[in-house]
């Protein structure tokens, strides 16, 4: 797995099942990527239509999500995989319900674009842009890494996440000026707001499946690193 | 005869490297590894790794074995067992050993417990009763055996006849209980009543269990050893070796992916 080495397992249909999990997962990335260009196109391009179809579309992912639950619970029923392959699986468990989120974070700011598309436009919100292809930067980057097992990569992704959050920030506080100086910007500005906000989520979410992907290639829990304890830490 | 000495630190059992050869052919090859005392150690690997024949250094039984020789040294309380302070008899009592293949005696159920008391020179009757009630108890089999000690033991299902086998090792008060692939033979249940007696045990005595299935070596141990070809990979805690093992070897092993 993860293209570390040759080895295969010597049941060729354990082998194909870990496969088949692995491809559907990275298909369901590869929607959920979709989904998030589309829903800020939807914004910027004010096409409600296409935000439209971002609203539809997530059912799929749904749907993948549930579909994928079940065969990581077969494997382990069936399979009782133990080391790398323990890790992956209880990786793809997390990495699912992660992905699951960041869809549903889509559809959100699709919801902000039908909004905005209802009154004239601000005007260009240049950091709504930027901050979008850095979510969706960072989730491309957060599923390379997983593809290939790229620890370092995902350590980038991680250190990424304090640009997302000060854009965030930068964007909160635009808003925040625009409604002071005219309130007939407000909806149109909160509404911003909020695309702002689920797209700094979205970033979140790739952070955490970026430390997913540390901990099932090296076993090393790396989450909430603030929270431990201040002693040596088992790694598992 | 053995004097009672206070348990020295360090492992209950430990071999440096040890080397063990059945005529030309090298079965062990350098082996050092403690055995941690009142703990369960597994060893694992696949068919011919000379798990088995490391087990049977351990309490000698390899010199039943014509052209069987070693190099290097096997402790018991950090005293070799060569060094004459011990006899082979003596050192299997301390060091037991239960097989795959259970071997009752064709004897009563009762007898085969008290068999290695009576070769060991106990006659009181009182004393023998209350051990042979006291090994079954300990070996999770005297509910079910204590209305017919003295039927014969080759009565009993699979399962109770390797318990038997287990308490007549316990009757002899060992400190360390060897098991070579002790539920091979046994169906999950009877699996299931052996693994819950291994972690009863282990509050007692220290155990070494050699299992090809990776699971059961999971489930019931503290410790792991990874053997193959005659070698150790790797040795450490049961929950790191199916985590995260450190050894690609080991990795492949426990994943199923040795061809």
């Amino acid at each position: 797995m993860l293209g570390r080495g040759m080895s295969v397992h010597t049941d060729k249909a354990y082998e194909a099942e870990l496969r088949a999990l692995r491809e559907r997962l990275l298909e369901m990335g590869g929607r959920v990527e979709q989904a998030i260009a589309a829903s800020v196109r939807a914004i910027a391009e004010r096409d409600s239509a296409l935000a439209e179809q971002v609203k539809a579309k997530d059912r799929e992912i749904n749907r993948m999500e549930v579909e994928i639950d079940g065969m990581c619970r077969r494997i382990l029923a069936l399979r009782q995989p133990a080391a790398s392959d323990l890790r992956f699986i209880t990786t793809a468990l997390k990495i699912v319900t992660d992905l699951e989120r960041m869809g549903d974070l889509a559809v959100n700011v699709a919801d902000r674009a039908l909004d905005l598309n209802q009154a004239p436009p601000l005007g260009p919100i240049h950091e709504l842009s930027k901050i979008a292809d850095l979510a969706e930067a960072q989730l491309k980057k957060a599923l390379d890494a997983f593809v290939t097992g790229d620890v370092e990569k995902a350590e980038e992704v991680m250190r990424g996440d304090d640009l997302i959050d000060a854009l965030y920030l930068k964007i909160f506080n635009d808003m925040l000026v625009r409604m002071m100086e005219d309130s007939k910007t407000i909806r149109r500005a909160t509404s911003t707001m909020f695309a702002a906000k689920h797209l700094e989520r979205f970033g979140d979410h790739a952070t955490n499946l970026a430390e997913m992907v540390i901990y099932m290639v090296r076993g090393q829990d790396v989450r909430h690193p603030k929270s431990r304890v201040r002693e040596e830490e088992p790694d598992l | 005869m053995s004097t009672e000495t206070a348990p020295a630190p360090g492992p209950k059992m430990e071999t440096r490297g040890l080397t063990i050869s059945y005529g030309q052919k090298v079965a062990v090859k350098g082996v050092s590894l403690g055995l941690p005392g009142r703990e369960v150690t597994a060893l694992i690997g696949p068919s011919g790794c000379g798990k088995s024949t490391f087990l049977r250094a351990l309490n000698r039984m390899n010199e039943l074995i014509p052209g069987a020789s070693f190099t290097g040294e096997i402790l018991l309380d950090g005293r070799d067992v060569y060094g004459g302070h011990l006899d082979a008899v003596e050192l299997r009592r301390r060091v037991g050993m239960v097989f795959q293949k259970s071997n009752p005696f064709p004897k009563s159920i009762a007898e085969n417990v008290a068999y290695g008391l009576r070769v060991g020179g106990t006659s009181d009757k009182h004393e023998i009763a209350e051990r042979v009630e006291r090994s079954l108890r300990d070996a999770a089999l005297w509910d079910e055996v204590k209305d017919r000690l003295h039927e014969s033991a080759l009565g009993l299902s699979g399962g109770q006849q390797q318990r038997l086998c287990i308490a007549r090792a316990l009757a002899v008060e060992p400190e360390v209980v060897l098991m070579d692939e002790p539920a091979s033979a046994l169906d999950p249940i009877a699996t299931a009543k052996i693994e819950d007696l291994i972690h009863e045990l282990k509050a007692k005595y220290t155990i070494v269990i050699v299992t090809h299935n990776m699971q059961q070596a999971a489930r019931v141990s503290d410790q792991t050893a990874f053997f193959y070809m005659g070698e150790i990979v790797e040795v450490g805690a049961t929950e790191q070796i199916f985590t995260n093992p450190q050894e690609r070897r080991t990795e492949d092993y426990v994943t199923g992916k040795f061809g």
